[in-house]
C-alpha cells in the first residue's frame, strides 16, 4: 500500500457533493449538505463556523468514522485517489492515525486516563512504524520538547489527569504528529491553549506541514486564527458551506451576510467597547430538523426578502468573474447587498462613569503548600514545598469600571478569584471590599450582605447550573438568599424580570438547564450572579466557551447590565482582544506575578512589559488590514513549584537583560499615574519600543472586484 | 427584551415531573432486556398485590402432603405446583412469598440507600477527618466476609423481619457510601457548586440540593442491581434458617424446608428457586436497560 501512495501526485482530498446524515429517535437528521472541496499537497484549507454547523461531522466522515448513527448518504471521499468507502476496515486501521491524523476537541477525551502519556505517545510509532520501545520513547520525549510541554521525561510518566488542559492538548498534537501523516485534521486544536502557545504551535504545526508536504484540514471557530494558518477558507452555516474562497478574498470582501456577521462579532483589537460596540447575530442557529424552506440563515439575516429567500435551496455561485471561480457564495442576494454598509458595526455607546473605589488589593499573597512524599525529599528535608499562586498582588477597582485580569493558564488568575470569593483564603495582604479586608475571610464567616456584594460568573455553561433545577428556582433562591425579596409572589416576578434583562424568554423559568444552549446557560449565570443586586461580579472566563455570535452577545449583554447597575466588573481572561474590548484598566499576571498594570490603552501601547508584548503578537487577529510583529516565546512555562528566582519571566524573555534578570526580582516602575511595569529594563528603553500591532490602512478596504468590471 | 412580550405563568411542576416520569419509561421500551426486565418486577409486584385474591389454597393450611404438581384436591381445587413435605400448596406459598421479599428486600436496600448516601456525602463533601472515619470504619465493616457478617448479626439480635432489615442495612451501607463518595467527589469541584458556597449555603444544602440530585443517574442503577443483591440475601438468609421464622411463606426458607426431597420430589425445590430467579433477573436487566437508556443521547 505505502508504495502505491508515495507515486500517488493528485489532490490528497477530493471532496464531492457529500451529504451526511445521522439517524436518531428523531429520525433523519442531515447534518452537512452538499458539501464539496478538493486539497492539494501542503495546502491547508479552514473550516469555520460555528458549533453545530457540521464542521466535525465532515472531518468524521473523511476518516470515515461516523459512529453508529451516521452515515454518507450521498458523495464521495477520495483520499490520495481512493474511494473511501471502497476501502476494507483493515486498510482503513492502516490509513487512520498514520496516513490521516486527527487532533481533537477535547483532549481529556481523547487521552486515555488509566495509560501514562507516554505509553500512549509510543503506541504511535510502535505501531505504525514497527519500532522499539526505547527507540519510540526517544521520539516521543523528542516530540513533547517539540510542543513545548515543560519536562518532558515527567510528562511520559504521568497520567493525563496530572497535567493542564492545555498541555494535555499538546500531548494530543505531539501524538498526531509523531506518525508524520499526509493528512491533518485539526478540529479546533489550540481553543483550549494559551496564545503564546497556540502562536508556537500554529508555527509548528505549519512548520511541520512544509516540511512533510502534510496537508491541513483546519477546524476552528477562530476567524483570525484562520488568517494565519489557512490557504483557503470554507464558512459553514447549519450543515452548508455558506462562502468559501481565497482567504484573502473572504477578509477582504466577504460577500454573505452571515459572514458580515462573524466579522462584527469579534472584538479588533484596535476597537472599544464604547466606540465600537459588537453586533452579535440576532436569533439563533436552528435546530437540524428545524431548518427553514430555502436559505438557512434567512431568519437571521437582516437582508432577508420574502419570495426569493424562503424558497428553494440557494445554490454557490461564483462571485469571481471567468476562470477566478474559488470565491463562491451560497446567497441569492449577495450581488444586491451593500457590502461597505455591513461594516458598520452596533450603535455607541458612553463610556461608564466610574465612582469611588470598590475593590483594594494590597500586596495579596497565597501560596499553597505541596507535600513531596518521596524518599528523596524526606531526606533533604523539603518534603513541604510552596507553590506560590498570587505573589504581591496590588491594584485598585472603582465603581462601575471594568478592571480585566489577564494571563496565560497557571498565572494564578483563578486563584485570585477564589481568593476573593472566599473559597481560599490569601496567605497574606489584604483585599479590601469597600474599605473591610476580606482576603483572609473564609465564605462561611462573610456576612450575607459581604456574600451578596461580590457574584461571580462562571466560565463553563455546562458546569454552572445545577442540572436538576429549574432555571427560575436557580435564580429565585439567589434571590431569596441574599433576602432581595422574601415574599415568593415577588420573587417570581424578579426571576422573570432578569429573565427580561438577559432576554430569554420568561418561560425559562420553568425549564431545566439541559433545554438551554450554551449561550442561553452563560446568560442564565449572568442573572444569577445579577440577582442580588452585587457591587462588584467576578467574570471568570465567562465567553471563553462560546461561540463568536453567542459569545459577542454574551459580552454585550455584561457590559449593558454592568453599565446599568453600576457594578464593578473583575473580568478574568486570557483572550486580549476581548479584554482590549471590553476592560477599562487591565492586570497582567504570569507566574502569580504582577507584569504591568494600567489602563487599557497605556497597556495596549508601548512601553510594554516584555511578556505583554508577546502576549499582544499571539493574539490571532481578524483583520488583513492589522500588521503584527511576530514574537515567538522560546521555552516553556516554569514550573510553579520551582519558578525563577528573579524576573519570573526571565526564562522567556525575548528582551533578557543579563544576570540581574535571573537573580532580582524586577521593582515596579511607573510610567504613568498608575502605570506599573515590573521590569529590569530602564523605562526610557521600553518607550522606545515600536507598538506591536499596527494598522496599514485607516482607508477604506479595497474595493471588490465586480464581477462585470473584472478583466 | 422588547421582543418578549407574552408572559408565561410557570405550571406546577408536579405534573412536569409526572410527564418526565412517563417519558423516561417511554424511552426505556426502547431497551428489550429493559422491557423484560420491567415485565418481570412488574409481574411479581402485581402478584404481591393480588396474593389474596389469586392464591388458590391458604399458604399456611396442612391439605395434602408431597402431592406432584397438577394433582386435584379431594375438597376441590388442584395443587398446580404440587404441595410440600408437609401437605402445604406450594403455588400459594410462592405467592405470598412475593409479599415477603418485596415488602423486606426494597424496605433494606432503602434503608442501606438511606444510610449510604448520608455518609457518602460527609465523607466526599466534607474529606478531611470525617473521610478519614467514615472510610476507614467501611473498610472494616467491608473486610468481613458478608455472610460471617450477617450470621454474626442475626444470631446477636436474633431473626425477624426488622433485624434482616438491620443486617442488610449494616452490611450494604458501607459499599453504598464508597459509590456515592466516587460521584461526590467529582460533583463537588462542579461551578453550580461553587457558586452556592460562594452565597453562603450551609453544607446540608449543598449536599442534598446541588449534589445529591446529580449523582442520582448511576444511583438508580446501583438500587435496582442492589435490590437484586438483597432479594438474594433474603433468600440466602431464610435458607440458612435465619430469615423470617416459620411458617411465614419465605422463597429461601421453603428451598431450605425441601432440599433433602429435591431428588424425589423436584417441584418443591424447583419452583422457589425459579420465582428468586426470575425477580432478580427482573431487576437485574431493568438495571441494565436503565443503565443503556442512560448512556444513550
Amino acid at each position: 500500500m505505502p508504495d502505491q501512495t508515495n507515486t500517488y501526485d493528485g489532490p490528497v482530498l477530493e471532496i464531492e457533493d457529500l451529504c451526511l446524515s445521522y439517524y436518531t429517535r428523531a429520525g433523519e437528521i442531515p447534518a452537512v449538505v452538499d458539501f464539496s472541496a478538493t486539497l492539494a499537497a501542503g495546502e491547508s484549507i479552514g473550516l469555520v463556523g460555528e458549533s453545530g454547523c457540521g464542521k466535525s461531522t465532515v472531518a468524521m466522515a473523511i476518516m470515515r468514522y461516523m459512529g453508529g448513527n451516521g452515515a454518507i448518504v450521498s458523495g464521495t471521499v477520495k483520499f490520495k485517489g481512493r474511494d473511501m468507502a471502497t476501502l476494507s476496515d483493515e486498510e482503513l486501521r492502516q490509513i487512520r492515525g498514520s496516513e490521516i491524523a486527527m487532533i481533537y476537541q477535547e483532549p481529556m477525551a481523547a487521552l486515555n486516563p488509566s495509560l501514562t502519556i507516554g505509553t500512549q505517545l509510543m503506541e504511535v510509532p510502535m505501531t505504525h512504524d514497527g519500532v522499539g520501545t526505547d527507540e519510540a520513547r526517544s521520539r516521543a520525549v523528542q516530540m513533547l520538547n517539540d510542543v513545548h510541554l515543560p519536562d518532558p521525561e515527567r510528562v511520559m510518566d504521568a497520567y493525563p489527569h496530572q497535567i493542564s488542559g492545555g498541555q494535555q492538548q499538546r500531548v494530543v498534537i505531539a501524538m498526531a504528529l509523531l506518525s508524520s501523516p499526509s493528512l491533518l485534521l485539526l478540529d479546533e486544536p489550540t481553543t483550549a491553549l494559551d496564545v503564546t502557545v497556540e502562536a508556537g504551535i500554529v508555527e509548528l504545526i505549519a512548520e511541520l506541514s512544509r516540511k512533510f508536504n502534510t496537508s491541513l484540514l483546519y477546524i476552528s471557530h477562530n476567524l483570525g486564527l484562520m488568517l494565519e494558518v489557512c490557504d483557503r477558507i470554507c464558512v459553514m452555516y447549519s450543515g452548508e458551506v455558506v462562502e468559501e474562497g481565497h482567504i484573502d478574498s473572504i477578509f477582504s470582501w466577504p460577500k454573505h451576510p452571515y459572514t458580515h456577521g462573524l466579522f462584527g462579532c469579534i472584538p479588533l483589537p484596535h476597537a472599544d467597547k464604547n466606540a465600537r460596540p459588537l453586533k452579535a447575530i440576532r436569533g439563533q442557529l436552528p435546530l437540524p430538523h428545524e431548518r427553514p424552506r430555502g436559505c438557512y440563515f434567512g431568519p437571521r439575516c437582516d437582508y432577508f426578502k420574502a419570495g426569493t429567500c424562503d424558497q428553494e435551496a440557494v445554490k454557490m455561485t461564483a462571485v469571481g468573474s471567468g476562470e477566478d471561480t474559488a470565491h463562491r457564495v451560497r446567497c441569492e442576494l449577495w450581488d444586491s447587498i451593500d457590502h461597505s454598509e455591513v461594516i458598520a458595526m452596533g450603535e455607541v455607546k458612553p463610556p461608564a462613569e466610574i465612582g469611588e473605589t470598590v475593590l483594594e488589593v494590597d500586596a495579596m499573597q497565597k501560596y499553597y503548600e505541596v507535600r513531596d512524599s518521596s524518599m528523596a525529599a524526606m531526606f533533604s528535608g523539603d518534603s513541604v514545598r510552596q507553590v506560590k499562586a498570587n505573589e504581591e498582588i496590588s491594584f485598585n477597582a472603582g465603581r462601575g469600571e471594568t478592571v480585566a485580569i489577564v494571563g496565560e493558564s497557571g498565572c494564578g488568575k483563578s486563584t485570585f478569584a477564589k481568593v476573593l470569593m472566599g473559597l481560599e483564603q490569601a496567605t497574606d495582604g489584604e483585599v479590601r471590599m469597600n474599605g473591610t479586608n476580606i482576603g483572609d475571610l473564609a465564605v462561611q464567616d462573610r456576612t450575607p450582605a459581604q456574600l451578596g456584594s461580590l457574584q461571580m460568573v462562571f466560565q463553563n455553561p455546562n458546569d454552572t447550573l445545577n442540572p436538576s433545577l429549574t432555571i427560575g428556582a436557580q435564580i429565585g433562591r439567589v434571590i431569596k438568599k441574599f433576602g432581595v425579596e422574601t415574599d415568593p409572589v415577588k420573587i417570581q416576578e424578579r426571576v422573570l424580570h432578569l429573565l427580561d434583562v438577559v432576554k430569554l424568554p420568561r418561560d425559562f423559568a420553568i425549564r431545566k438547564p439541559r433545554q438551554l444552549s450554551g449561550g442561553q446557560k452563560q446568560r442564565i449565570g449572568i442573572a444569577r450572579a445579577f440577582a442580588g443586586n452585587p457591587a462588584m461580579v467576578i467574570a471568570d472566563e465567562p465567553i471563553s466557551a462560546l461561540d463568536v455570535s453567542v459569545a459577542a452577545a454574551v459580552t454585550e449583554l455584561l457590559m449593558d447590565i454592568q453599565r446599568d447597575n453600576q457594578t464593578t466588573l473583575l473580568f478574568i481572561s486570557h483572550d486580549l482582544s476581548a479584554v482590549r474590548y471590553l476592560a477599562d484598566r487591565v492586570v497582567v499576571m504570569y507566574l502569580g506575578k504582577l507584569m504591568e498594570r494600567g489602563t487599557t490603552d497605556e497597556v495596549f501601547s508601548p512601553p510594554y512589559h516584555p511578556y505583554t508584548e508577546a502576549l499582544l503578537s499571539a493574539v490571532p487577529i481578524a483583520d488583513p488590514q492589522v500588521e503584527k510583529r511576530r514574537i515567538v516565546l522560546e521555552g516553556n512555562l516554569p514550573s510553579a513549584l520551582n519558578p525563577p528566582k528573579g524576573c519570573p519571566f526571565a526564562t522567556r524573555c525575548p528582551r533578557h537583560m543579563g544576570e540581574i534578570c535571573d537573580t532580582t526580582p524586577p521593582e515596579v516602575q511607573f510610567n504613568a499615574d498608575r502605570h506599573g511595569i515590573a521590569c529590569h529594563i530602564p523605562m526610557e528603553e521600553l518607550r522606545k519600543v515600536e507598538p506591536v500591532i499596527k494598522v496599514t490602512g485607516d482607508s477604506p478596504k479595497p474595493e471588490a472586484p465586480s464581477p462585470v468590471a473584472a478583466e | 427584551m422588547s421582543n418578549i412580550v407574552e408572559t408565561v405563568t410557570p405550571a406546577p411542576t408536579t405534573g412536569a415531573a409526572f410527564m418526565r416520569a412517563i417519558k423516561s419509561f417511554a424511552l426505556l421500551r426502547e431497551s428489550v432486556p429493559g422491557m423484560i426486565g420491567a415485565g418481570l418486577v412488574l409481574f411479581w409486584v402485581i402478584v404481591a398485590i393480588l396474593a389474596p385474591l389469586i392464591a388458590p389454597f391458604d399458604p399456611l393450611a396442612i391439605l395434602q402432603p408431597m402431592a406432584k404438581p397438577g394433582t386435584d384436591f379431594a375438597q376441590g381445587g388442584t395443587f398446580w405446583l404440587g404441595t410440600d413435605h408437609l401437605g402445604r400448596d406450594i403455588l400459594s406459598r410462592i405467592i405470598y412469598g412475593s409479599q415477603t421479599v418485596l415488602f423486606y428486600a426494597p424496605l433494606a436496600t432503602l434503608c442501606a440507600y438511606t444510610f449510604g448516601i448520608l455518609m457518602g456525602l460527609a465523607a466526599g463533601y466534607h474529606l478531611g477527618w470525617w473521610d478519614i472515619i467514615l472510610s476507614r470504619v467501611s473498610d472494616i465493616i467491608l473486610s468481613f466476609p458478608v455472610l460471617v457478617l450477617y450470621i454474626i448479626i442475626i444470631a446477636t439480635i436474633g431473626s425477624s423481619g426488622i433485624n434482616i432489615i438491620i443486617a442488610i442495612t449494616f452490611a450494604s451501607a458501607p459499599g453504598i457510601m464508597r459509590i456515592v463518595r466516587g460521584l461526590v467527589l467529582d460533583l463537588r469541584n462542579r461551578d453550580y457548586v461553587a457558586a452556592a458556597q460562594t452565597r453562603g449555603e450551609s453544607a446540608m444544602y449543598i449536599m442534598l440540593v446541588e449534589i445529591l440530585p446529580n449523582a442520582r443517574g448511576p444511583l438508580i442503577v446501583d438500587a435496582c442491581l442492589r435490590l437484586g443483591y438483597v432479594i438474594i440475601t433474603i433468600g440466602v438468609l431464610g435458607f440458612l434458617g435465619l430469615g423470617l421464622p416459620p411458617p411465614d411463606p419465605d422463597w429461601g426458607g421453603m428451598i431450605n424446608e425441601t432440599r433433602k426431597m429435591a431428588m424425589f420430589f423436584p417441584h418443591m425445590t424447583v419452583f422457589p428457586v425459579i420465582a428468586i430467579s426470575s425477580l432478580i433477573l427482573g431487576f437485574n436487566l431493568l438495571a441494565d436497560g436503565l443503565r443503556e437508556v442512560s448512556l444513550r443521547d
